[in-house]
């Protein structure tokens, strides 16, 4: 098992550059800049950015007051805010209707409210607004304040999507300047992004009240693609959705949101959707997909995960000590599947073998608690829970986003970096910790899904800046179930003659 | 039809799994018939007030032997639905592409017959629940005092005549919107569950359905009723010579209907009919979609028809056909060891029959889909509407002349119950409405308030654009073969468009090219239906796009005497010519409208979107192929254009 405390020290003078030769080099040596890679790295300030809208319900405090008659207020209450509003509406005017209505509809009112505070005594985030479990559940640290809500990268080219504060999403390419921004009325909140595998176009977008599926034409020159370019896809109780994972063959997408027990299957390009509802723990706040397409994850905000096997859509339970599941990520050929807990400070793995018909228990594989490193300014605490964990699609590095203390003075929240290996037994070896400029502390982290001397972990920070950080290695061993054949693609043919993989290259 | 039941007999697949599998999903209704029964006492005798009354009563009820009674007949009611549900199920919806083709199948002959029969058993079912309900609805006739002379007659009780009545209402209705939304119409889910999962996930919608269905179906029939409740009314009691009593209330008034506790009954009752029937549908349904796994090759000669090349080619058994191409779909995706049987040689000789028997059904289809896509780009001017029959026939023939894709299918035609071109453009049999889309679309859920049917019923519009065109030469040029292709729509087996069925006097008194391009013109009306047609039976084209791609992927690594390679090329340029026509499909007019979603409804509405479907499952089939083999498409031998056409794929800009 590995620990903290075997890493290198962290460098906290100077932002991590890249790794080359098993060591991860920073701003401090100079003359280095001109290894990092040419992708855009654009930087957003809150300042910049439109503050966030004001919900549409709230703008009628603008207009003067009108009293509507009581049909006209019960019917707008009844399509705002449900059958709540218009309980609430009948019982507010009680003047105006008779009386045995209003006294009923006040027991109704109590009657609902008492039980709908039971149910959330048994699950504690149906209390919480739909913003507030948005950045619960979000893989973003610290969601609600962030410039950046959300980042994906495209799985196939060098092109990624970022979701703004403001509810825009912007689209990077990495040689053409258009940057396509894309706004839509239903697009608030964004709490997941993630490009549709074997596709140019497609992009899912997690929002508050609906899933967007925006087709954005690679070829076209255009900056702000019509909202005619979205799909909507809703179904009533289904929002706020917190997790979306495409199918890696792309058919098929799964949606979940924390206050729905049961998960999405959608069938895109159809607009129809199969619930598959299961009741225990209360909803799904995390989805993901193994890469071979064989088993999807599903954790709840209790402490319960399920792992589905996508052949028949069947499910094993897995109860957990102490907290719920936050994050996960499975190896890249799908079958190894680490976990973080909320509450542990420790990644659990699970290890998924279809000869001996799966794993009977979860082991830990590593010790993320804090440690003190001294340094030139005092000591650096590092260590605490893991807010998401992202492994590159070889299988060789593993990025850990470890949560800080706010409160203390020196103990942020900082990425440590694993090197893993897979034979002759899961092991994780340390490899060093990605640091960003002074004051930056990391947000959010996703490999790049094809990079070709390494691995490409793509950072965003709390200045609201994204950066690349490249790790150069030769692997070792591939443990990929398509990157062999990738290889082979590509040695076997005149460079002279590789479109696919030159943007990369150059 | 009797015809394709009889086909349908023959083959083994319909008497070995279909039967069984139909026989399965009867029996589930019926044994579910006794919990339905129960909640239905429970409900239709709550009373808040005497809880234990109530229960005391309801489990003396279900014990009685009336109730038992009822149960038999509503066991026959449910056999009977069953039957008619794998008598009448499609996996190919047929659309009207007309008004008159939608009216001619309500009015066709089989289906009145259908629904004489539910009117039917919709009385039977309300019968068995007034019955069930018991006090004032139970008897038809009851004791009642003349008021003059004092003496007991027998009089007629409205209660249980209104419940009948509703129950042949709901019968009509339910039979009337099987035909207007697809009711058998079977789709299959995008994923794979087990049947009691996916029964339990369906439940709430089909009780959400049923009650819903339940609740229009009791407002529409109290208006009727209030309007002509005395027809019915006056006729039992004067047939049956029973009195009618003048101290109650009559129903068909204001204040009759208005019976908080009759309508109750009425929707409650309601409800519980249509729930028995969509139970039925629904696990049909179920079962009939069910995977079926063939087997890629047998050791055995006999057992030669039921693998999996054999079957795909099978043309008549439109279910094996589809089942075959789902599990063509998943093997490619799921069972390494049925893919390598698809790659492996013939034992002696060394041949890929597995593999070109596969890929060469799969090709036959996708072509097929290419050349009716042609021929209807063809056949539409640019304005959206189908011009004259006789011009798409001759396109036709010669755009499948001039295709370049004929090398590849060897059989091209062998896909006959799939639908040729030529029907696309004429009214089909069993033809069903499809103007739920978006101009027409107001309220679905009410039989009466049918756009379809309310423009049918209407008269010419005047301000048409054709109306003043009359006598134009060109009218009066494509006047008799308009006159011919309707016939030839007879033919087809459709119903004849005669002139008797139009509601236009005027119009069937004009000679034959006033009436020839009037029929046009309502056979042009709903150009969207047109695009849904095409692609009525596309989930079988996904499939085989799904299938091809994934062995092609997997072949990559998986096929080791290469008998993929070969056929690579003739794969590519299928994909790419048929990427093409949906490409200049999608920019015609009406053909990329998206249809307004249906909020509740038994009816499938899957048909509608299937285009949509294929061309997403067609780029990811080319995508999948592409960044599989990546370089190495440089060395397959295809033309230029379609080599360009794969670079974009390859740099991910389409």
């Amino acid at each position: 098992m590995c620990s903290l405390g075997v890493f290198p020290a962290p460098v906290t003078a100077a932002q991590t550059l890249f790794e080359r030769n098993n060591e991860l080099l920073s701003a401090l040596h100079p003359g280095e800049h001109s290894q990092a890679c040419d992708l855009p790295s654009p930087q957003f300030t809150r300042d910049t950015l439109k503050g966030h809208s004001r919900p549409e319900s709230s703008s009628r405090s603008v207009f003067l007051d009108q009293r509507d008659t009581l049909w006209m207020r019960s019917a707008g209450a009844w399509r705002d805010a449900g059958l709540y509003g218009l309980l609430d509406e009948i019982t507010n005017s009680a003047e105006e209707v008779p009386r045995f209505l209003a006294v009923g509809s006040a027991c109704v009112l109590a009657l609902l409210r008492w039980a709908s505070s039971f149910h959330g005594s048994l699950f504690p985030h149906l209390t919480l607004s739909s913003d507030e479990m948005v950045a619960e559940f979000s893989q973003m640290l610290d969601w609600s304040d962030s410039a950046l809500r959300s980042f994906a990268w495209h799985p196939h080219t060098d092109k990624f999507a970022v979701a703004l504060l403001d509810d825009s999403i912007k689209i990077y390419k990495s040689n053409s300047s258009p940057t396509p921004t894309l706004k839509h009325r239903c697009q608030r909140s964004v709490c997941a992004l993630q490009w549709k595998p074997l596709c140019g176009s497609a992009l899912a977008v997690a929002c508050q009240s609906c899933l967007l599926i925006w087709h954005v034409d690679p070829a076209s020159l255009s900056t702000r693609p019509s909202s005619g370019c979205a799909q909507v896809l809703s179904h009533p109780g289904h929002s706020p959705i917190t997790s979306i994972a495409w199918s890696p063959t792309g058919s098929l997408l799964v949606s979940a949101s924390p206050v729905d027990t049961s998960m999405m299957v959608w069938d895109v390009a159809a607009e129809s959707a199969v619930p598959l509802q299961r009741v225990g723990g209360g909803g799904v706040t995390y989805l993901s997909w193994s890469p071979d397409g064989s088993r999807l994850l599903a954790a709840t905000p209790s402490a319960l995960f399920r792992v589905w096997e996508t052949r028949m859509w069947t499910c094993e339970r897995w109860p957990c000590l102490k907290g719920s599941c936050q994050s996960a990520c499975w190896s890249p050929d799908g079958g190894c599947l680490l976990l973080s807990m909320q509450g542990e400070r420790v990644i659990y793995a699970l290890t998924f073998s279809d000869l001996t018909g799966g794993p009977k228990a979860a082991s830990v594989v590593a010790d993320l608690s804090e440690t003190t490193f001294p340094g030139p300014d005092g000591d650096l605490t590092v260590g605490g829970e893991v807010c998401s964990l992202s492994w590159d699609p070889r299988g060789e590095r593993l990025a850990v986003l470890l949560k800080g203390d706010s409160q203390a003075d020196n103990h942020p929240s900082v990425i440590a970096v694993f090197k893993t290996r897979s034979s002759p037994v899961f092991e994780l070896l340390p490899c060093g910790f990605v640091m960003g400029e002074a004051g930056a502390e990391p947000r959010f982290m996703q490999f790049h899904p094809h990079f070709q001397h390494g691995a490409l972990l793509t950072v965003c920070w709390s200045d609201g800046r994204i950066s690349h950080v490249p790790f150069y290695f030769s692997s070792a061993g591939l443990l990929g179930g398509d990157s062999p054949q990738q290889a082979l693609a590509s040695n076997t043919t005149n460079p002279s003659s590789n479109k696919l993989y030159t943007e990369q290259i150059s | 039809m009797i015809k394709m039941f009889s086909l349908k007999q023959n083959c083994w697949f319909i008497r070995k799994v279909v039967i069984w599998r139909a026989v399965a999903s009867i029996a589930w209704s019926v044994l579910l018939l006794p919990v339905t029964s129960a909640v239905f006492v429970l409900l239709s005798r709550f009373s808040l007030f005497h809880p234990i009354q109530w229960i005391s009563e309801c489990t003396s009820l279900l014990t009685a032997s009336s109730t038992i009674f009822s149960l038999v007949v509503l066991c026959g009611v449910v056999l009977i639905t069953g039957l008619f549900n794998l008598e009448f199920y499609t996996l190919v919806p047929s659309i009207p592409c007309s008004r008159m083709a939608l009216l001619g199948t309500v009015l066709h002959p089989r289906q009145c017959v259908h629904s004489l029969v539910y009117c039917t058993m919709g009385m039977l079912v309300m019968w068995c629940a007034s019955v069930t309900i018991g006090g004032r609805y139970s008897t038809l006739g009851i004791p009642c005092k003349q008021s003059e002379s004092g003496e007991v007659v027998t009089c007629l009780n409205e209660y249980h005549l209104f419940l009948l009545l509703a129950g042949a209402f709901m019968g009509y209705s339910h039979s009337f919107l099987g035909v207007v939304k697809n009711m058998y119409y079977v789709s299959f889910q995008p994923i794979q569950q087990y049947k009691y999962p996916r029964f339990k996930g369906c439940l709430p919608m089909v009780v959400k359905c049923s009650v819903i269905q339940s609740l229009y179906s009791a407002r529409n029939f109290a208006a009727l009723y209030f309007f002509f409740g005395y027809v019915p009314k006056t006729w039992i009691s004067s047939t049956l010579h029973l009195q009618i009593d003048s101290s109650l209330q009559p129903l068909d008034s204001l204040t009759g209907l208005l019976d908080f506790s009759l309508l109750y009954h009425l929707s409650i009752s309601g409800t519980f009919l249509y729930f028995t029937w969509y139970l039925t549908v629904l696990l049909f349904r179920i079962y009939v979609t069910e995977a079926y796994s063939f087997p890629v090759q047998s050791t055995f000669t006999e057992d030669a028809e039921q693998c999996l090349p054999k079957v795909l080619a099978e043309t008549n058994t439109l279910v094996m056909k589809f089942l075959a191409l789902q599990d063509l779909a998943l093997l490619s995706q799921h069972s390494l060891s049925r893919r390598l049987e698809v790659f492996s040689l013939s034992q002696p000789g060394g041949h890929p029959h597995n593999w070109n028997a596969i890929s060469r059904e799969c090709m036959s289809l996708l072509s097929e889909l290419t050349q009716r896509l042609l021929a209807h780009q063809d056949a539409v001017a640019s304005n959206g509407r189908v011009k004259s029959q006789s011009a798409s026939i001759d396109t036709r023939s010669a755009s499948s002349s001039s295709s370049g894709t004929e090398d590849v299918s060897e059989t091209p035609r062998l896909s006959v119950p799939l639908r040729t071109p030529g029907s696309v453009f004429t009214s089909s049999v069993g033809g069903m409405h499809s103007a739920l889309t978006a101009p027409f679309t107001p309220d679905v859920d009410s039989p009466f308030s049918s756009p379809a049917i309310r423009r049918l019923v209407g008269q010419q519009e005047p301000r048409s654009p054709w109306f003043g065109t009359v006598q134009s030469p060109h009218i009066m040029r494509r006047g008799p073969k308009l006159w011919s292709a309707s016939t030839e729509s007879q033919s087809n087996g459709s119903p004849p468009a005669s002139p008797a069925t139009v509601p236009s006097p005027p119009a069937a008194n004009q000679k034959p090219s006033f009436l020839a391009q009037w029929l046009q013109n309502r056979r042009e009306q709903l150009p969207e239906a047109s695009s849904q047609a095409l692609f009525a039976d596309s989930q079988a084209h996904i499939w085989a796009l799904q299938g091809l791609s994934h062995l092609v992927a997997a072949s990559f690594s998986e096929d080791q005497f290469g008998v993929v390679q070969t056929t690579l090329p003739s794969i590519l340029s299928c994909l790419v010519v048929l990427l093409e026509a949906v490409d200049r499909h999608f920019k015609l007019p009406h053909a990329s409208s998206k249809p307004v979603r249906t909020v509740c409804s038994m009816g499938d509405s899957t048909y509608k979107t299937l285009r949509f479907a294929l061309r997403a499952a067609l780029k990811t089939a080319i995508y999948k192929i592409t960044t599989t083999f990546g370089e190495h498409l440089n060395a397959v031998n295809i033309s230029t254009e379609h080599r360009k056409r794969l670079q974009q794929f390859l740099e991910f800009k389409e």
